[in-house]
């Protein structure tokens, strides 16, 4: 059984259909891109993904289950996180702090005990800043763990963010342009990292991303979308080779 | 490892200097008053300073770690008011003092918390600044709502009428509790210093406490980015509802020890209106949004000065202008914030959580 499967997935904002008839499975661990020109409907498809809109039809399966419409808490608990285009942090807190809100779910303790500062609100907070110095440590932001996010430099905020998804503990991550803005060797140690979550920790991944470098490079399969439907679905190289995704791309000569 | 260790414990100690600051105030105030040193009319104000500096706490953690606005403060803090002296006159004499005065103030606290509670449910669901109008309005409507309220007691129980004295039709040893405009008189006088002190002491250890906690955590990530922290499924209504609720709670209880103060509480507009309400939000803004600590300064500092200054007669306000825009200026200028930092590391700088909220705007 495939991970995640959308069957004809549509959105309709008034007399614009953003989204139309969107289909796509990702097995279990693939590397999955979206790629499309600007405003074709990527990061529709990541807002309907994970509840921030209803679509207007179609149905989106997680493992099997069925989490359509539902809210986007729900949908993250359900094991779908993700990262923003414009990136999102918790801006006035620490890294560190960050990462702990991402394992919010993952650990338990009462508010009264938090407030009494009983032995088990100290027993939650080291074994939470254990397990968030070891997630920054895999993205290399253990030596930045105080500063406040505002502060990072704009390619580890991204990465504090991917960071801040994975704490959640998903089954499938949905990184959405996380190498925008970024220079080629942030690029490069981006694609180190992706590799790396995806081989130790067993991630799913879809993504989408208009460096294409990164897109040839990790991705195994992609969907094309333009003007909200799809262009051309399979392998990467297929894809990239096909003159109508050329043609969406650069236009027509 | 290490790192993380010693920044534990900055977090920690920035707190740790507030409780400090606050208990060395309290002693220095007790020593000066052992000593002779305080006049009658100082005396009076320590109670008020403290409900208003507990008012600052409870209004912070609304405006400066959950990231909305409340208009209505003065409205929680008159529900507790009311609910705490109508339990006390109901008590008077089959209670002991302390474990009446407890009660009461429990009750306050947890009848301001209910009132909370059922703003929040349908307000707190929406995003933007719906919360300000509906407290707005609800701190007008409950202060118009208790002096039209006629509670009377005889050997019969309780009456209850909303028209006028008469229509109680209370037996002969009837005893009026509340009366209307007139509201409640005679409430047992309870409130002291050190009752005072101790409800502003807990109301700051427990938002301290809090905001260093995976709640705590979970309610500032909601200020700064709410859609953010939907994606990592924090249950947004629920921290909204708790911290919002835990707010009213505290102002309850100080809207207790202030009844409690008094020997006639009446919801009139200068003790519960709407200017209360906004001079507690100057509390919170002058301390520095989100500093629980400078909350507490700015409304010991604005609560003095009309009295300091009183022999200036009317141009005491005049001094209370310009203390607010030197406020204003060292809590948010740039530079003087930079300064302070650089001049005075720890203590007066606050801390990490100290300087969040407005800074970067929501």
């Amino acid at each position: 059984m495939a991970l995640l499967e959308i069957n004809q997935l549509s959105i309709q904002f008034g007399g614009l259909r953003a989204v139309d008839d969107f289909n796509l499975t990702v097995e279990k661990g693939d590397l999955y891109g979206l790629i499309g020109p600007n405003g074709a409907g990527k990061t529709t498809v990541f807002n309907l993904l994970t509840g921030e809109y209803k679509p207007t039809e179609g149905v989106i399966r997680l493992d099997g289950k069925d989490i359509t419409g539902r809210s986007t808490i729900e949908i993250n608990r359900e094991g779908v996180a993700r990262t923003f285009q414009n990136i999102r942090l918790f801006k006035q807190q620490s890294v560190l702090d960050n990462v702990k809100i991402g394992l919010h779910n993952q650990y338990s303790c009462s508010a009264v005990s938090s407030i009494l500062r009983l032995p088990s609100y100290f027993a939650v907070e080291r074994q939470m800043n254990e397990k968030a110095m070891e997630l920054l440590s895999v993205f290399d932001l253990e030596g930045e763990a105080e500063t406040i996010s505002a502060n990072l430099p704009y390619g580890k905020q991204r990465k504090l963010e991917i960071a801040r998804a994975m704490a959640t503990n998903p089954k499938l991550l949905l990184l959405d342009e996380p190498a925008a803005g970024m220079n080629p060797n942030e690029t490069q140690e981006l694609m180190e990292d992706i590799s790396y979550i995806r081989e130790n920790f067993g991630m799913t991944i879809l993504l989408i991303e208009h460096d294409m470098r990164l897109v040839s490079g990790i991705c195994e399969k992609l969907t094309v979308l333009n003007f909200g439907r799809i262009l051309t679905q399979g392998p990467t190289k297929e894809v990239l080779s096909n003159p109508e995704v050329v043609k969406a791309y650069l236009g027509d000569d | 490892m290490k790192n993380k260790m010693t920044s534990m414990s900055k977090a920690s100690r920035d707190n740790l200097w507030t409780i400090l600051m606050l208990i060395i105030a309290f002693a220095v105030v007790q020593g000066f008053r052992m000593g002779g040193l305080v006049n009658s009319h100082m005396d009076g104000m320590l109670v008020p300073i403290c409900v208003y500096a507990t008012m600052a706490v409870s209004l912070n953690l609304v405006v400066g770690i959950l990231g909305e606005l409340s208009l209505g403060h003065a409205g929680f803090m008159c529900v507790g008011a009311f609910a705490s002296a109508f339990f006390s006159k109901l008590f008077e004499n089959s209670m002991g003092v302390f474990p009446r005065f407890l009660l009461a103030i429990l009750i306050g606290g947890a009848v301001a918390g209910l009132f909370g509670f059922l703003i929040g449910i349908p307000v707190l669901r929406l995003n933007g600044d719906y919360l300000a109008i509906v407290t707005l309005a609800f701190g007008e409507i409950i202060k118009n709502l208790i002096n039209v309220l006629y509670v009377g007691r005889d050997s019969n129980g309780l009456h209850f009428s909303i028209k006028d004295q008469a229509s109680l039709g209370l037996a002969e040893d009837g005893e009026m509790i509340i009366a209307g405009p007139q509201g409640i008189t005679g409430t047992p006088f309870n409130s002291n210093f050190v009752v005072g002190f101790l409800i502003l002491l807990i109301s700051t250890i427990v938002v301290l406490n809090l905001i260093n906690s995976r709640e705590g955590r979970a309610i500032m990530a909601i200020r700064d980015n709410r859609i953010a922290a939907g994606s990592v499924g924090i249950p947004i209504t629920k921290y909204k509802m708790f911290a919002f609720t835990l707010s009213a709670v505290i102002a309850g209880c100080a809207g207790a020890l202030y009844a409690h103060n008094l020997s006639s509480l009446i919801a009139t507009p200068a003790r519960f209106g709407y200017n209360m309400s906004i001079l507690f939000l100057v509390f919170v803004v002058l301390g520095g949004i989100g500093s629980t600590r400078g909350a507490i300064i700015a409304a010991v500092i604005l609560t003095l000065i009309p009295e300091v200054l009183r022999f200036m007669s009317d141009y005491r306000m005049l001094i209370y202008a310009i203390v607010l825009i030197v406020m204003m200026i060292v809590n948010w200028n740039p530079t003087s914030r930079a300064f302070i930092r650089a001049h005075i590391p720890g203590k007066l700088s606050g801390g990490k959580k100290a300087a969040g909220g407005g800074e970067e705007g929501r």
